[in-house]
């Protein structure tokens, strides 16, 4: 990035995906400093899912590096991602539908909270503690995200954008220094859209963190964004401020007869 | 814990400790079977209903169990309460290590995986080299056990029947309890999550194989003292007392009587020890023929349980502040 004086958070280096004769990804390279928003555009089928999924190790990179804190994440089983402080939304809602909002997410908490088979059959006291905390720190999460109301309430029954904030929380609930958020404004209504901008924007500034943004939304993506990375099968593109890359000759070509609209 | 569930299950237990002072000796025998299969199916509601690992095998676990005690009774010689423990340490440890191969099979291939174990545990149990301790084709009979001296002492007279309820109550409470503990902490939360969706509980930190295979044998564990209970009450074991259809008749437990909830599984375990007789009694010549018109019944009027029913019930007269429209699971 720009001036490389800060240092970053994660490094994708020349990752590369290949699904059958599909290249998904082809040599693709960016850092994310720590702080900051890194949007990542590109039109459908560019291969920004399956960065995401890489980065979580739901796939396996046939090339490159992905390093997080200076450590590659290649050798680690995708468990662990959490509690290294990586968090996710997923650009399909993947909440666990048969549970509550809060026990969702208390679920995001899991990578922060300790207890297993035994210490939970017999109820030994740090079990039920550890319990007690998530359960505040859920609460906690719900207040912040205006979700109180649904704690109790099944995540199936809830509206689509609601649902979304619920995965947002429970991507939270793990207090992770890098947030992965796979277009989270798709599906909802215009007023909904400058609410999660400014949910994002607080958030990052209250919880310190550093956010990977995919979003098909430009207007949106671009005003949150203070780094925008640009990728078309699978390639990187484009780079730069989103000034800079809003009026890219590639990015106005890998969009020319697309839906997506550039007005700001 | 809700007060009302609290005030409920009280109610249950104590419902329950009179019983065998109302009922027949005959009676109370069968009074212990349902709390036998209760346990049963609790068990594997825990590795099925929770955690969405179906099993058509978990009769071999409750054979092993069985087997377990009855081995231990007659050549070790073992006071029948002391087999119990081991009975189901013996089938945690083999349900966990069946679980972990069982890590790569999903869905149908994992039952059929299931029941390939159960199809196998008669022949093995009669397999000509372990007649010495299994018994071969004639099993292995055991004596009924006797009110502790110290009960008598203490002024207390109770039937061999009464006693070994109790002896199971008391068992299938803590069970339950532990059971409910599991289920509605941390651990029962990853359990759902993997059944809801496994790459999503993966991202939020969850060692699936880990949990999974745990849960598989936790649940053989259940099951198996669930097996050992069942033996030392029918005071004989015979393998072709644990064929597949055991196993098909704990599955249709646990749906019938709610699949992950813990009181399905008493609802399950009435279900299994008593319609099969009343349809016996209604028709002595077709009476699977009424088991499947009950079960039909059952499955059309109550789709997520007698469990799901009652608290769809509870809920509507409770209130009309309906936050679920439709009927999740807990
Ligand atoms: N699991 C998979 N198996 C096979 N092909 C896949 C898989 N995941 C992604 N692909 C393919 O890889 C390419 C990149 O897909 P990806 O989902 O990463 O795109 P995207 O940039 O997220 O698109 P969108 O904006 O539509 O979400 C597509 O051609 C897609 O069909
Ligand atoms: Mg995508």
């Amino acid at each position: 990035m720009a001036a490389g004086a800060e240092q970053a958070l994660l490094r994708v280096q020349d990752v590369a995906v290949r699904f059958g004769g599909i290249v998904a990804l082809d040599g693709v390279s960016f850092d994310v400093p720590a702080g900051r928003i890194v949007g990542l555009i590109g039109p459908n089928g560019a291969g920004k899912t399956t960065l995401f999924n890489c980065i979580s190790r739901l796939y396996p990179c046939e090339r490159g590096d992905i390093a997080f804190a200076g450590r590659s994440l290649l050798g680690v089983p995708r468990h662990r991602i959490a509690a290294l402080g990586i968090g996710r939304t997923f650009q399909n809602l993947a909440l666990f539908r048969t549970m509550s909002v809060l026990e969702n997410v208390m679920v995001g908490r899991h990578s922060r909270s300790r207890g297993g088979f035994f210490s939970a059959a017999v109820r030994l006291p740090y079990a039920v503690r550890a319990d007690a905390e998530a359960r505040g720190k859920a609460r906690e999460l719900l207040a912040l995200l205006d979700l109180e109301r649904f704690a109790d309430s099944s995540v199936a029954a809830l509206p689509f954008g609601t649902q979304k904030r619920v995965e947002l929380a429970r991507a939270l609930a793990a207090e992770p220094k890098l947030l992965l958020l796979d277009e989270p404004a798709s599906g909802l209504n215009h007023e909904e859209v400058g609410a999660i901008g400014a949910l994002i924007r607080s958030l990052r500034e209250r919880l310190e963190l550093t956010v990977l943004l995919v979003e098909h939304h430009m207007q949106l993506l671009m005003s949150l964004s203070d780094w925008v990375v640009a990728l078309n099968f699978g390639r990187r593109i484009a780079e730069g401020t989103p000034a800079e890359v809003r009026n890219h000759p590639e990015l106005v070509r890998a969009y020319l007869g697309t839906a997506a609209s550039f007005s700001t | 814990m809700s007060k009302k569930l609290v005030t409920v299950t009280i109610l249950l237990i104590v419902l329950a400790c009179v019983l065998p002072l109302v009922l027949t000796n005959y009676r109370t025998f069968q009074a212990t079977l349902v709390l036998v299969y209760a346990i049963a199916l609790l068990g594997l509601n825990i590795l099925t209903g929770y955690n969405g690992q179906i099993s058509l095998g978990h009769g071999a676990f409750y054979a092993i169990g069985a087997y377990a005690a009855a081995m231990l009774m007659d050549q070790a010689g073992m006071p029948y309460w002391a087999t119990i423990p081991i009975a189901g340490a013996v089938c945690l440890v083999i349900g966990f290590l069946f679980g972990l191969p069982a890590l790569r099979l999903e869905g149908l291939y994992l039952a059929l995986a299931t029941f390939a174990l159960a199809v196998s545990m008669p022949p093995i149990l009669k397999a000509h080299f372990l007649e010495k301790w299994t018994g071969g084709v004639q099993g292995i009979v055991i004596v009924k056990p006797d009110p502790p001296a110290w009960l008598a002492a203490a002024g207390v007279k109770l039937s061999a029947d009464q006693w070994l309820y109790y002896f199971v109550l008391a068992i299938a409470i803590v069970l339950f309890i532990a059971g409910w503990n599991l289920i509605s902490g941390r651990v029962g939360r990853a359990l759902v999550a993997i059944r809801d969706h496994h790459t999503a509980a993966e991202a939020m930190g969850i060692n699936s194989a880990i949990y999974k295979s745990l849960a598989f044998g936790v649940s053989a564990m259940y099951t198996g003292i669930a097996g050992a209970l069942g033996a030392i009450a029918v005071q004989f074991v015979a393998p072709d007392s644990f064929t597949v259809f055991l196993s098909i008749t704990f599955l249709v437990g646990i749906v019938v009587g709610g699949l992950a909830s813990l009181s399905g599984a008493l609802h399950g375990a009435l279900f299994i020890q008593f319609v099969p007789n009343i349809a016996d009694e209604l028709s002595k010549a077709a009476p699977w023929a009424v088991f499947g018109v009950f079960l039909i019944g059952f499955v059309y009027l109550m789709p997520t349980g007698v469990a799901g029913a009652l608290r769809a019930l509870t809920r509507r007269r409770s209130s009309g502040k309906l936050l679920h429209p439709k009927e999740a699971l807990p």
